[in-house]
């Protein structure tokens, strides 16, 4: 059975409605806390390698090799990926389906809580999926799973995501896979 | 904007959809000859659709997507109804109307990108029923062909609004009888295709989708006059087949026995758009 969320089947309110806003500049955001980036990067590959069935979830922006920065992402993520034994489940069309998506490989931002109910996914990060999308697919999930969500933002974050890091290039996720192995070793994962 | 921006990365092959990596690997891109005699051996821009078993409008848009010259760089405007549907599931760039809106934005559209593209062609077409082409939206449609837009607009005439349950269209022919419509259509049916030359429309063509060859001819002379001339029209017959009770491998036969009817196949072209089609003809493109 299907665990709801904290806010029910409803998306409201919003994290902003419940005075939650994105981190300023070289910070992160930890549920309602402004934290170091770091601290952020620890807690979201501390989830993904303890909770069940952890997932990335790559949009466009990083799953097509439209400029040099996101053919290198696409490599990082992959490593990413591999570190953090997390399945890759590509969100590469934003446009609703009818009548139906196939939930085991991929994920529409019009009703995302479908590819986590059904792969039973308890962590995922969101990465190069344009601010729009991520916003109401994150809003859908918080409020109808109990996935925890960390978003990995090129630009000013998402605060409906459980962890947000924002302004993540290249050198960032670079950064977020030295710190996972860290996190894995000292889990003796 | 390029295509190559859609090219997957390397890395991500492995978890894309089967269909999406086989539309990049196996669809006719950037070739202006791909037609219809590619569709058995090409991957489709329509990967699937959502009407009825049967249905000719979906046999239409199968065509439509393989004849279009340069998919790559099209925009399609389409309007509520049954196509509407089948637009989450091509592989070009759609853009959904409010009802009747759709040659206006178009319109915009076409503009827009000639400012922003001023050295690359853009087509856009305009793909509605006939509810949105001719009723709710003909102020829009004919507004297009008077300022002589150089958009290309297909009708898909069904003769009646069919996911509505039934009820007459300006495009149902006189006498007909539909469920929400018992006494009758008491009117004409619209010459939508005589409204369209009078308008100003350089190439006009009405025809039935019972033969491939001949909806790629027509769409590919639609696409390249609008390119350099102004304003094209196609009304299409797609017979609903449920709405007039057959069945699903009827639609072929119905569309063939309206052939020699009220849409034998009637094309106008302007001398503007004739110079067009014969510097296109020499250069081996229809």
């Amino acid at each position: 059975m299907a665990k709801l969320g904290p806010m029910g089947f409803s998306p409201y309110p919003t994290a902003v409605n419940e005075g939650v806003l994105n981190p300023p500049e070289g910070k992160a955001l930890l549920f309602d806390e402004i934290v170091d980036e770091e601290v952020a990067m620890r807690e979201a590959a501390k989830a993904m390698l303890t909770r069940e069935n952890p997932t990335i979830f790559p949009g466009p922006q990083v799953l097509y090799a439209w400029s040099e920065d996101a053919k290198k992402k696409a490599k990082l993520i992959k490593e990413l990926a591999q570190v953090l034994g997390a399945k890759i489940i590509p969100m590469y069309d934003y446009r609703p389906k009818y009548p139906k998506i196939n939930p085991e490989v991929e994920i529409n931002p019009n009703h995302p809580n479908l590819t986590i109910w059904h792969n039973n996914i308890k962590a995922c990060i969101f990465v190069g999926v344009h601010c729009h999308y991520a916003n109401v697919a994150l809003k859908i999930i918080r409020a109808e799973t109990d996935c925890f969500t960390i978003a990995l933002c090129s630009m000013e974050g998402h605060e409906d995501a459980m962890i947000t890091l924002r302004d993540q290039h290249p050198e960032e996720l670079e950064k977020f896979i030295k710190i996972a192995k860290e996190v894995k070793k000292e889990l003796g994962i | 904007m390029s295509f190559k921006v859609f090219q997957i990365n390397e890395e991500f092959l492995d978890v894309m959809p089967k269909e999406i990596v086989e539309l990049q690997e196996n669809a006719t891109w950037g070739n202006p000859k791909r037609g219809v005699m590619d569709l058995p051996f090409h991957k489709e821009l329509i990967e699937e659709h959502s009407l009825c078993a049967g249905c000719p409008e979906a046999a239409a848009l199968r065509y439509i997507m393989a004849s279009i010259p340069a998919p790559e760089d099209t925009v399609i405007v389409n309007s509520t109804g049954c196509t509407s549907l089948v637009f989450p599931h091509i592989a070009m760039h759609t853009i959904h109307s409010l009802f009747g809106n759709q040659n206006a934005v178009a319109s915009g559209i076409k503009r827009v990108l000639e400012y922003r593209y001023p050295d690359r062609v853009k087509d856009v077409i305009v793909l509605a029923g006939d509810g949105a082409t001719v009723d709710i939206g003909l102020d829009c449609t004919l507004q297009s062909f008077f300022r002589q837009e150089k958009i290309t607009t297909i009708c898909f005439d069904n003769e009646v609004y069919a996911n509505t349950g039934g009820q007459e269209s300006g495009m149902t022919p006189k006498g007909h009888v539909f469920k929400m419509a018992p006494k009758g259509k008491q009117f004409e049916k619209v010459p939508m295709w005589q409204l369209a030359i009078d308008s100003g429309c350089h190439y006009v063509a009405r025809l039935t989708v019972s033969s491939p060859k001949r909806v790629e001819s027509v769409i590919k002379k639609a696409v390249y006059v609008a390119r350099e001339v102004g304003p094209t029209y196609i009304h299409l017959y797609t017979p609903c087949i449920l709405e007039i009770g057959l069945n699903s491998d009827q639609g072929l036969e119905e569309m063939r026995s309206k052939d020699k009817e009220r849409f034998e196949f009637f094309e106008y072209v302007s001398p503007q758009a004739q110079e067009v089609i014969e510097k296109r003809k020499a250069e081996g493109l229809l």
